[in-house]
């Protein structure tokens, strides 16, 4: 990233606190059996399905809210909540010049340009706004080597068998609160299958918007890699700023067969909360987990968490196969009134399986940043390694940053290493750089880069720049 | 000399530590024209590193009266990177570790925050590195260096070293040189010295802190001033300084009895 662009970034506030006048179908406040029925209704769904979301809602009304998280937030009413919103004009698409030039501007303002220029950047998008899947790009250029990208209810139309195959077989609905909700009432989403030997012929990326005040969002993705096959997915979340809090709960599962390699990369920018209140902002409390189901598979997590008021998210990889591979990279930056309370979980059960887990978390002003890490060796998983790197910077005397790894092993032959360090932007550091020209802002921008530069190695190039122009906005004027 | 304004004029400077702490300077004077070389010798506490801080801005100290000009512009209202800019360098007594953060972005950051301070043209990665090419012989550093993090597990004398290519790469019109030479084994002074020597020229001056002659050796000082207690107490040419060598400091110091008498 060049120092240019670091300035003209730390110049700029939550540049996505807009809202689109774009009329919406919405259903009413609140969650009941007859609106989990609606919901299936209103997408047509198949009776698998709805039967699917009725076990899951009737499992969650038996549950409880986790409180193990080292988060504070008062208790969410989930009567509260618009749990369908829909813009009005999008009921098909067949083509771009269908869709409502007014979303399709808010798109290109986030960035995300569904058309035709998307081609040079060979990115295929899938665009959810609210509750729904506005377009997915480039569908016929992947259909040729028989990769599937469209949206989950497109999938549930047209590839019925695959869905049911797969949906609930990571995060079962029982799995936690949050997932059982989610299956309950999950509205949209995206389906990736990639077929035997096939490697995706371009990155797939998904854009998450929440548009509607009170909506609550809960997506849902489920990636298949069949045996041999590879694809890399990018997932970017906006939001607009409201003064009431948003829920989203998502849940994403992988599932990667014999050879298969996933690489999920996420870059989250929800709108935190007002800087100087806390009022506002995203609940994002997600349920991402990868299952390498086969001998020498792979799945690599890579997370860049920016915004949220409250992050509660573990991208966690089940290593069932033999000589199966589990990474996970994650910068997660809190500043102001943020809390994020996020990690991983590498659960060993075959043989020879190997995961790498590198945290960076870095905290500003009066927030609070907890690592939460699990490493389980199972007892057939002869020979399991894992390394964890888990890093801490603090910019300030207010922030909290707190580190929790879980260890256990059942199979003697294990062999764990866990690395971490606290650092903290020193006065003499920023005077060093300013000693030589260089103004504190970009000094921090720097510094921070620095600190992140293994996770950002691993994002797909554009995104890479993308991450490091973020934390500078973030971290505008947390000196001095 | 011309009429013109001197490089840095000090006058009647006092400062402290920041909020409200010790006072360090007590009204210090000295005027630095271009073309010449300032050593500030003096004993332990007498204030040498604090002149220095003061000179490029450090926060942990406060300045309560007296004024400082560079080019005849105050100083004082300047911050830190534009005082930079302007043309002011300090060499670090301790340089300061920048882990994760390369040597040569640093330096390109630097030098291209000046150039367009000064609306001049910056150089592109390629550019910058042929650049530096021609900086590297002045300090005799290799290529190694420059893909390291800035001073991060350099030994005392690569770290001086590299303050040194630091300030090559900048290019500044008044140096700060703040003990410099400490730590410094005798190959490495010297070739410290020969850096800063070649880097001089009848435009720009250097103010060198130091403890020791054994610099002004390779340095060749114009004047030699004695700080005592926050003020300059005497000033010589590098006589002084072998002087000072031999008799140490306290001749030069108002002895506290002679002082009640004399009151």
């Amino acid at each position: 990233m060049s120092t240019t662009q670091t300035i003209d970034a730390i110049n700029q506030d939550y540049q996505f606190g807009f809202t689109s006048a774009i009329e919406s179908d919405a259903f009413p406040k609140g969650l009941s059996e007859d609106v989990v029925r609606a919901i299936s209704a209103k997408k047509g769904e198949p009776d698998f399905m709805l039967d699917f979301r009725l076990k899951s809602y009737h499992q969650w009304l038996t549950m409880e809210p986790p409180t193990w998280a080292d988060v504070d937030y008062p208790p969410i009413d989930f009567q509260d909540i618009i749990y369908y919103s829909a813009p009005k004009s999008v009921e098909k698409k067949q083509s771009l010049d269908e869709v409502d030039p007014e979303l399709l501007a808010t798109f290109a303002k986030l960035g995300i340009p569904l058309s035709e220029q998307k081609r040079l950047s060979n990115v295929a998008v899938d665009a959810v706004f609210d509750s729904v899947s506005i377009a997915t790009t480039f569908k016929k250029d992947l259909a040729k080597h028989g990769v599937i990208f469209c949206s989950l209810t497109e999938a549930l139309e047209e590839h019925p068998e695959l869905v049911k195959k797969y949906i609930g077989t990571v995060v079962p609905a029982t799995d936690n609160y949050f997932s059982a909700l989610n299956s309950a009432v999950f509205t949209e989403g995206s389906f990736v299958y990639i077929p035997e030997g096939v490697t995706c012929p371009m990155d797939l990326s998904t854009y998450f918007r929440i548009n509607t005040e009170g909506t609550g969002q809960f997506e849902r993705t489920l990636i298949i890699a069949d045996k041999g096959s590879k694809v890399s997915y990018l997932e970017g979340c906006t939001a607009p700023k409201f003064d009431s809090k948003q829920l989203h709960a998502a849940v994403v599962e992988l599932i990667a067969l014999d050879d298969a390699e996933i690489k999920y990369s996420t870059v989250q920018n929800w709108f935190a909360g007002d800087p100087k209140t806390g009022a506002g902002g995203i609940y994002n409390f997600v349920t991402k987990r990868g299952n390498c189901k086969g001998n020498r598979s792979r799945i690599f997590w890579t997370q860049v968490e920016t915004g949220s008021a409250i992050t509660w998210k573990y991208p966690s990889c089940i290593l069932t196969g033999d000589d199966s591979v589990g990474e996970f990279y994650s910068v997660a930056l809190t500043n102001h009134f943020q809390q994020a309370d996020t990690g991983t979980k590498m659960i060993h059960l075959g043989k020879n399986t190997r995961s790498r887990i590198v945290s960076k978390g870095i905290s500003a002003g009066v927030s609070k940043n907890s690592y939460r890490g699990s490493v389980v060796i199972k007892p057939n998983a002869e020979n399991a390694r894992n390394f964890t790197q888990c890093d801490s910077m603090l910019i300030g005397q207010t922030c909290h940053a707190n580190t929790y790894p879980y260890i256990q092993v059942e199979n003697p032959s294990a062999n764990l290493e866990h690395e971490a360090t606290t650092s903290r932007i020193s006065e003499d550091q920023l005077f060093y750089f300013q000693s030589r020209g260089i103004p504190t802002e970009e000094a921090v921008a720097t510094l921070v880069s620095g600190f992140c530069q293994d996770v950002f190695n691993e994002l797909p190039g554009e995104f890479a720049a993308e991450a490091g122009k973020l934390l500078a906005i973030k971290l505008e004027n947390s000196v001095g | 000399m011309t009429n013109q304004a001197p490089l840095l004029q000090i006058t009647n400077l006092h400062a402290q530590v920041a909020n409200g702490g010790q006072k360090i300077l007590n009204g210090l004077n000295l005027t630095v024209n271009a073309g010449e070389i300032h050593a500030i010798m003096g004993p332990n506490g007498s204030g040498k590193s604090t002149l220095s801080k003061v000179l490029a801005g450090h926060p942990s100290i406060e300045v309560t009266a007296g004024e400082v000009l560079y080019k005849g512009q105050n100083l004082l209202e300047l911050e830190p990177n534009e005082r930079a800019t302007a043309g002011v360098f300090l060499a670090f007594q301790y340089p300061i570790e920048l882990p994760g953060v390369n040597n040569t972005t640093f330096l390109r950051m630097a030098y291209n925050g000046k150039q367009k301070a000064n609306d001049l043209p910056e150089l592109d990665e390629a550019g910058f590195a042929e650049f530096l090419k021609t900086k590297l012989p002045l300090v005799e550093m290799k290529d190694d260096y420059l893909h390291r993090c800035v001073n991060a597990g350099f030994s005392g004398g690569e770290k001086k070293r590299n303050e040194i290519l630091q300030m090559a790469v900048l290019n500044p019109c008044l140096s700060i040189l703040d003990e410099t030479d400490s730590g410094l084994d005798i190959d490495a002074l010297r070739i410290v010295a020969n850096g800063v020597n070649q880097l001089m020229s009848a435009d720009k001056a250097i103010l060198l802190v130091t403890h020791y002659q054994r610099l002004l050796d390779y340095i060749e000082p114009t004047f030699v001033h004695v700080l005592a207690n926050g003020q300059i107490v005497t000033s010589g040419d590098k006589s002084l300084a072998l002087e000072l060598e031999a008799k140490g400091y306290d001749w030069l110091l108002p002895h506290p009895q002679q002082a009640e008498v004399a009151v």
